[in-house]
Protein backbone atom coordinates (compact mmCIF):
# COMPACT_ATOMS: atom_id res chain seq x y z
CA UNK A 1 0.00 0.00 0.00
CA UNK A 2 1.09 3.55 -0.70
CA UNK A 3 0.12 6.02 2.02
CA UNK A 4 -0.08 9.67 1.05
CA UNK A 5 -0.34 12.46 3.62
CA UNK A 6 -0.28 16.23 3.26
CA UNK A 7 -0.90 17.02 6.92
CA UNK A 8 -4.21 18.30 8.19
CA UNK A 9 -3.82 22.06 8.06
CA UNK A 10 -3.17 23.24 4.52
CA UNK A 11 -4.45 22.09 1.11
CA UNK A 12 -1.99 20.45 -1.28
CA UNK A 13 -3.99 19.78 -4.45
CA UNK A 14 -0.90 19.49 -6.67
CA UNK A 15 0.30 16.38 -4.83
CA UNK A 16 -3.15 14.79 -4.46
CA UNK A 17 -3.88 15.30 -8.15
CA UNK A 18 -0.44 13.95 -9.12
CA UNK A 19 -0.87 10.73 -7.15
CA UNK A 20 -4.48 10.36 -8.36
CA UNK A 21 -3.24 10.60 -11.96
CA UNK A 22 -0.40 8.10 -11.43
CA UNK A 23 -2.42 5.61 -9.35
CA UNK A 24 -4.07 3.56 -12.15
CA UNK A 25 -0.65 2.59 -13.55
CA UNK A 26 0.79 1.51 -10.20
CA UNK A 27 -1.07 -1.75 -9.59
CA UNK A 28 -0.93 -1.04 -5.86
CA UNK A 29 -3.61 0.42 -3.57
CA UNK A 30 -3.19 4.05 -2.54
CA UNK A 31 -4.72 5.76 0.50
CA UNK A 32 -4.45 9.52 0.95
CA UNK A 33 -5.02 11.82 3.90
CA UNK A 34 -5.96 14.90 1.91
CA UNK A 35 -6.27 17.45 4.74
CA UNK A 36 -7.71 20.73 3.51
CA UNK A 37 -7.21 19.90 -0.20
CA UNK A 38 -10.15 20.70 -2.48
CA UNK A 39 -9.33 18.28 -5.33
CA UNK A 40 -11.53 15.19 -5.16
CA UNK A 41 -9.57 12.02 -6.02
CA UNK A 42 -11.15 9.55 -8.49
CA UNK A 43 -8.69 6.67 -8.54
CA UNK A 44 -7.62 6.30 -4.92
CA UNK A 45 -9.13 5.88 -1.47
CA UNK A 46 -8.93 8.96 0.69
CA UNK A 47 -9.99 10.67 3.89
CA UNK A 48 -9.69 14.36 4.76
CA UNK A 49 -8.42 13.66 8.25
CA UNK A 50 -7.25 10.52 10.02
CA UNK A 51 -7.23 10.80 13.81
CA UNK A 52 -3.69 11.01 15.26
CA UNK A 53 -4.35 7.89 17.29
CA UNK A 54 -5.13 5.92 14.11
CA UNK A 55 -2.60 7.36 11.70
CA UNK A 56 0.37 5.22 12.80
CA UNK A 57 -1.44 2.13 11.52
CA UNK A 58 -1.49 3.65 8.02
CA UNK A 59 2.25 4.36 8.17
CA UNK A 60 2.88 0.81 9.39
CA UNK A 61 0.80 -0.75 6.58
CA UNK A 62 2.50 1.29 3.86
CA UNK A 63 5.29 -0.01 1.61
CA UNK A 64 6.20 3.61 0.99
CA UNK A 65 4.88 6.95 2.25
CA UNK A 66 4.41 9.98 -0.02
CA UNK A 67 4.16 13.29 1.80
CA UNK A 68 4.66 17.01 1.93
CA UNK A 69 8.00 17.84 3.54
CA UNK A 70 6.54 18.16 7.04
CA UNK A 71 8.89 17.29 9.89
CA UNK A 72 6.17 15.40 11.78
CA UNK A 73 5.72 13.05 8.83
CA UNK A 74 9.47 12.62 8.33
CA UNK A 75 10.01 11.73 12.00
CA UNK A 76 7.06 9.32 11.99
CA UNK A 77 8.52 7.50 8.96
CA UNK A 78 11.86 7.18 10.76
CA UNK A 79 10.11 5.86 13.86
CA UNK A 80 8.11 3.21 12.01
CA UNK A 81 10.91 2.44 9.52
CA UNK A 82 9.19 3.32 6.24
CA UNK A 83 10.80 4.99 3.22
CA UNK A 84 9.26 8.38 2.46
CA UNK A 85 9.11 10.36 -0.77
CA UNK A 86 8.96 14.08 0.04
CA UNK A 87 7.12 16.40 -2.32
CA UNK A 88 7.79 19.95 -1.09
CA UNK A 89 5.11 22.62 -0.94
CA UNK A 90 5.91 25.73 -2.96
CA UNK A 91 4.93 29.34 -2.38
CA UNK A 92 4.75 29.80 -6.18
CA UNK A 93 1.69 27.50 -6.17
CA UNK A 94 0.23 29.10 -3.03
CA UNK A 95 0.92 25.93 -1.02
CA UNK A 96 2.62 27.51 1.99
CA UNK A 97 3.53 30.86 3.50
CA UNK A 98 7.22 30.44 2.62
CA UNK A 99 9.53 28.00 0.86
CA UNK A 100 10.95 26.38 4.01
CA UNK A 101 9.87 22.91 2.77
CA UNK A 102 12.16 23.40 -0.22
CA UNK A 103 15.01 24.24 2.20
CA UNK A 104 14.11 21.24 4.37
CA UNK A 105 14.39 18.78 1.48
CA UNK A 106 17.63 20.47 0.41
CA UNK A 107 19.10 19.65 3.82
CA UNK A 108 17.65 16.15 4.11
CA UNK A 109 17.95 14.80 0.56
CA UNK A 110 20.31 11.85 0.35
CA UNK A 111 19.75 10.63 3.91
CA UNK A 112 18.88 6.93 4.02
CA UNK A 113 15.16 6.26 3.61
CA UNK A 114 14.42 9.81 2.44
CA UNK A 115 13.64 10.52 -1.22
CA UNK A 116 12.62 13.74 -2.93
CA UNK A 117 10.27 14.29 -5.88
CA UNK A 118 9.72 17.77 -7.24
CA UNK A 119 7.38 16.82 -10.10
CA UNK A 120 4.73 14.21 -10.86
CA UNK A 121 7.19 12.46 -13.21
CA UNK A 122 9.85 12.19 -10.51
CA UNK A 123 7.24 10.85 -8.11
CA UNK A 124 6.10 8.24 -10.64
CA UNK A 125 9.69 7.11 -11.24
CA UNK A 126 10.39 6.73 -7.52
CA UNK A 127 7.16 4.82 -6.87
CA UNK A 128 8.17 2.29 -9.52
CA UNK A 129 11.29 1.45 -7.50
CA UNK A 130 11.90 -0.70 -4.47
CA UNK A 131 12.94 2.00 -1.99
CA UNK A 132 15.19 1.24 0.97
CA UNK A 133 13.83 2.12 4.44
CA UNK A 134 15.56 4.42 6.97
CA UNK A 135 17.93 2.86 9.52
CA UNK A 136 16.42 1.43 12.71
CA UNK A 137 15.52 3.55 15.72
CA UNK A 138 17.55 1.47 18.19
CA UNK A 139 20.56 3.75 17.78
CA UNK A 140 20.12 7.30 19.10
CA UNK A 141 21.83 9.75 16.70
CA UNK A 142 24.90 11.45 18.17
CA UNK A 143 23.41 14.96 17.80
CA UNK A 144 20.27 13.97 19.72
CA UNK A 145 22.39 12.42 22.45
CA UNK A 146 24.28 15.71 22.84
CA UNK A 147 21.05 17.73 22.90
CA UNK A 148 19.59 15.46 25.58
CA UNK A 149 22.73 15.63 27.71
CA UNK A 150 22.72 19.41 27.47
CA UNK A 151 19.04 19.63 28.47
CA UNK A 152 19.59 17.19 31.32
CA UNK A 153 22.39 19.35 32.74
CA UNK A 154 20.20 22.49 32.40
CA UNK A 155 17.42 20.73 34.33
CA UNK A 156 19.77 19.42 37.03
CA UNK A 157 21.40 22.82 37.59
CA UNK A 158 17.96 24.47 37.81
CA UNK A 159 16.94 21.84 40.37
CA UNK A 160 20.04 22.54 42.45
CA UNK A 161 19.26 26.24 42.74
CA UNK B 1 13.12 -4.85 35.21
CA UNK B 2 12.93 -2.28 37.99
CA UNK B 3 9.67 -2.03 39.87
CA UNK B 4 7.53 1.11 39.67
CA UNK B 5 8.83 2.27 43.04
CA UNK B 6 12.43 1.79 41.98
CA UNK B 7 11.78 3.78 38.78
CA UNK B 8 10.32 6.61 40.86
CA UNK B 9 13.40 6.51 43.04
CA UNK B 10 15.56 6.91 39.93
CA UNK B 11 13.61 9.98 38.94
CA UNK B 12 14.47 13.45 40.22
CA UNK B 13 11.80 15.66 41.79
CA UNK B 14 12.69 18.59 39.53
CA UNK B 15 9.49 19.92 37.98
CA UNK B 16 9.77 20.32 34.22
CA UNK B 17 7.09 21.46 31.80
CA UNK B 18 7.58 20.26 28.20
CA UNK B 19 5.38 22.10 25.68
CA UNK B 20 4.98 21.18 22.01
CA UNK B 21 2.20 21.88 19.53
CA UNK B 22 0.74 19.02 17.52
CA UNK B 23 2.58 17.71 14.46
CA UNK B 24 6.34 17.98 14.04
CA UNK B 25 6.84 19.93 17.26
CA UNK B 26 5.33 17.08 19.29
CA UNK B 27 7.21 14.36 17.38
CA UNK B 28 10.47 16.14 18.24
CA UNK B 29 9.56 16.43 21.91
CA UNK B 30 8.76 12.71 22.01
CA UNK B 31 12.28 11.97 20.78
CA UNK B 32 13.56 13.66 23.96
CA UNK B 33 11.06 11.85 26.16
CA UNK B 34 13.41 9.23 27.65
CA UNK B 35 15.58 11.96 29.17
CA UNK B 36 12.64 14.15 30.22
CA UNK B 37 11.05 11.28 32.09
CA UNK B 38 14.07 10.99 34.38
CA UNK B 39 12.68 14.19 35.95
CA UNK B 40 9.21 15.17 37.21
CA UNK B 41 8.13 16.23 33.73
CA UNK B 42 4.61 17.17 32.67
CA UNK B 43 3.86 17.31 28.94
CA UNK B 44 1.58 19.87 27.29
CA UNK B 45 0.30 19.84 23.71
CA UNK B 46 -2.62 21.10 21.62
CA UNK B 47 -4.32 17.79 20.74
CA UNK B 48 -5.70 15.37 23.36
CA UNK B 49 -5.33 12.37 21.02
CA UNK B 50 -1.55 12.75 21.05
CA UNK B 51 -1.38 12.33 24.83
CA UNK B 52 -3.56 9.22 24.64
CA UNK B 53 -1.43 7.80 21.83
CA UNK B 54 1.75 8.38 23.88
CA UNK B 55 0.17 6.84 26.99
CA UNK B 56 0.55 10.10 28.94
CA UNK B 57 -2.22 10.34 31.54
CA UNK B 58 -1.24 13.57 33.32
CA UNK B 59 -0.75 15.67 30.17
CA UNK B 60 -2.07 19.18 29.67
CA UNK B 61 -4.01 20.50 26.68
CA UNK B 62 -3.46 24.06 25.51
CA UNK B 63 -5.48 25.77 22.76
CA UNK B 64 -3.61 25.92 19.44
CA UNK B 65 -2.79 29.31 18.02
CA UNK B 66 -0.36 31.15 15.80
CA UNK B 67 0.99 34.62 16.38
CA UNK B 68 -0.71 36.01 13.26
CA UNK B 69 -4.16 35.58 14.81
CA UNK B 70 -4.50 37.92 17.83
CA UNK B 71 -7.75 36.62 19.37
CA UNK B 72 -6.93 32.88 19.59
CA UNK B 73 -3.42 33.91 20.67
CA UNK B 74 -4.80 35.86 23.62
CA UNK B 75 -6.84 32.84 24.71
CA UNK B 76 -3.79 30.64 24.33
CA UNK B 77 -1.64 33.11 26.29
CA UNK B 78 -4.07 33.11 29.22
CA UNK B 79 -4.26 29.30 29.34
CA UNK B 80 -0.48 29.04 29.09
CA UNK B 81 -0.03 31.47 31.98
CA UNK B 82 -2.58 29.63 34.15
CA UNK B 83 -0.79 26.33 33.44
CA UNK B 84 2.65 27.69 34.32
CA UNK B 85 1.50 29.55 37.45
CA UNK B 86 -0.24 26.40 38.71
CA UNK B 87 2.55 23.93 38.02
CA UNK B 88 5.43 26.21 39.07
CA UNK B 89 7.99 24.28 36.99
CA UNK B 90 11.70 24.86 37.59
CA UNK B 91 12.36 24.39 33.87
CA UNK B 92 10.16 24.91 30.80
CA UNK B 93 11.24 23.39 27.50
CA UNK B 94 9.50 23.95 24.17
CA UNK B 95 10.08 22.69 20.64
CA UNK B 96 7.48 25.24 19.44
CA UNK B 97 5.28 26.77 18.46
CA UNK B 98 3.24 29.75 19.80
CA UNK B 99 1.81 28.01 22.92
CA UNK B 100 5.37 27.06 23.88
CA UNK B 101 6.46 30.65 23.44
CA UNK B 102 3.72 31.84 25.82
CA UNK B 103 4.69 29.22 28.41
CA UNK B 104 8.31 30.40 28.27
CA UNK B 105 7.13 33.99 28.73
CA UNK B 106 5.13 32.97 31.80
CA UNK B 107 8.10 30.95 33.00
CA UNK B 108 10.31 34.03 33.04
CA UNK B 109 7.81 35.73 35.36
CA UNK B 110 8.10 32.94 37.94
CA UNK B 111 11.88 32.64 37.60
CA UNK B 112 11.95 29.30 35.77
CA UNK B 113 14.79 28.30 33.44
CA UNK B 114 13.35 28.46 29.94
CA UNK B 115 14.62 26.52 26.93
CA UNK B 116 13.55 27.13 23.35
CA UNK B 117 14.53 24.39 20.89
CA UNK B 118 13.67 25.75 17.47
CA UNK B 119 12.01 23.15 15.22
CA UNK B 120 14.32 21.08 13.05
CA UNK B 121 12.01 22.18 10.20
CA UNK B 122 13.61 25.64 10.26
CA UNK B 123 16.76 24.89 8.31
CA UNK B 124 17.48 28.43 7.10
CA UNK B 125 16.16 30.78 9.76
CA UNK B 126 14.13 30.57 12.93
CA UNK B 127 10.34 30.63 12.92
CA UNK B 128 8.46 33.72 14.06
CA UNK B 129 7.94 32.45 17.59
CA UNK B 130 11.51 31.12 17.53
CA UNK B 131 12.86 34.58 16.72
CA UNK B 132 10.78 36.15 19.50
CA UNK B 133 11.90 33.41 21.90
CA UNK B 134 15.26 35.17 22.07
CA UNK B 135 13.70 37.55 24.61
CA UNK B 136 12.15 34.91 26.88
CA UNK B 137 14.48 31.91 26.66
CA UNK B 138 17.40 31.45 29.01
CA UNK B 139 18.61 28.82 26.50
CA UNK B 140 17.89 29.80 22.89
CA UNK B 141 18.70 26.85 20.63
CA UNK B 142 18.64 25.92 16.94
CA UNK B 143 19.01 22.32 15.75
CA UNK B 144 21.17 23.34 12.78
CA UNK B 145 24.81 24.38 13.25
CA UNK B 146 24.71 26.67 10.19
CA UNK B 147 21.81 28.67 11.69
CA UNK B 148 23.66 29.24 14.99
CA UNK B 149 25.37 32.58 15.74
CA UNK B 150 27.85 33.56 18.47
CA UNK B 151 25.17 35.58 20.33
CA UNK B 152 22.52 32.91 19.73
CA UNK B 153 20.65 30.96 18.74
CA UNK B 154 23.15 28.35 19.93
CA UNK B 155 23.60 24.82 18.64
CA UNK B 156 24.10 21.89 21.00
CA UNK B 157 22.81 19.08 18.77
CA UNK B 158 19.49 18.15 17.20
CA UNK B 159 16.99 15.30 17.08
CA UNK B 160 17.75 14.16 13.51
Amino acid sequence: MIFVTVGTQLPFDRLIEAIDTIAPSLGEPVFAQTGASTYTPRNIEWSARIRPIEVDAYFAKARVVVAHAGIGTILTCQRVGRPVILFPRLVAHGEHRNDHQMATVGQLEGRPGLYVARTGEELHALLAQDLAPPPGTDVVPEGRQRLMQHLDSVIRSAGAR
Amino acid sequence: MASGAAQDAGRTAIRVLAVASQGGHWEQMMLLRSMLETHATRFATTEADLLAKAGITDGIILPDCNLDAPWPSLKCLIRSFVTVFRLRPKVIISTGAAPGFFCLLAGRLIGARTVWIDSVANVEKLSKSGTLAKWVASEWLTQWSHVAKPDGPHHVGGVL
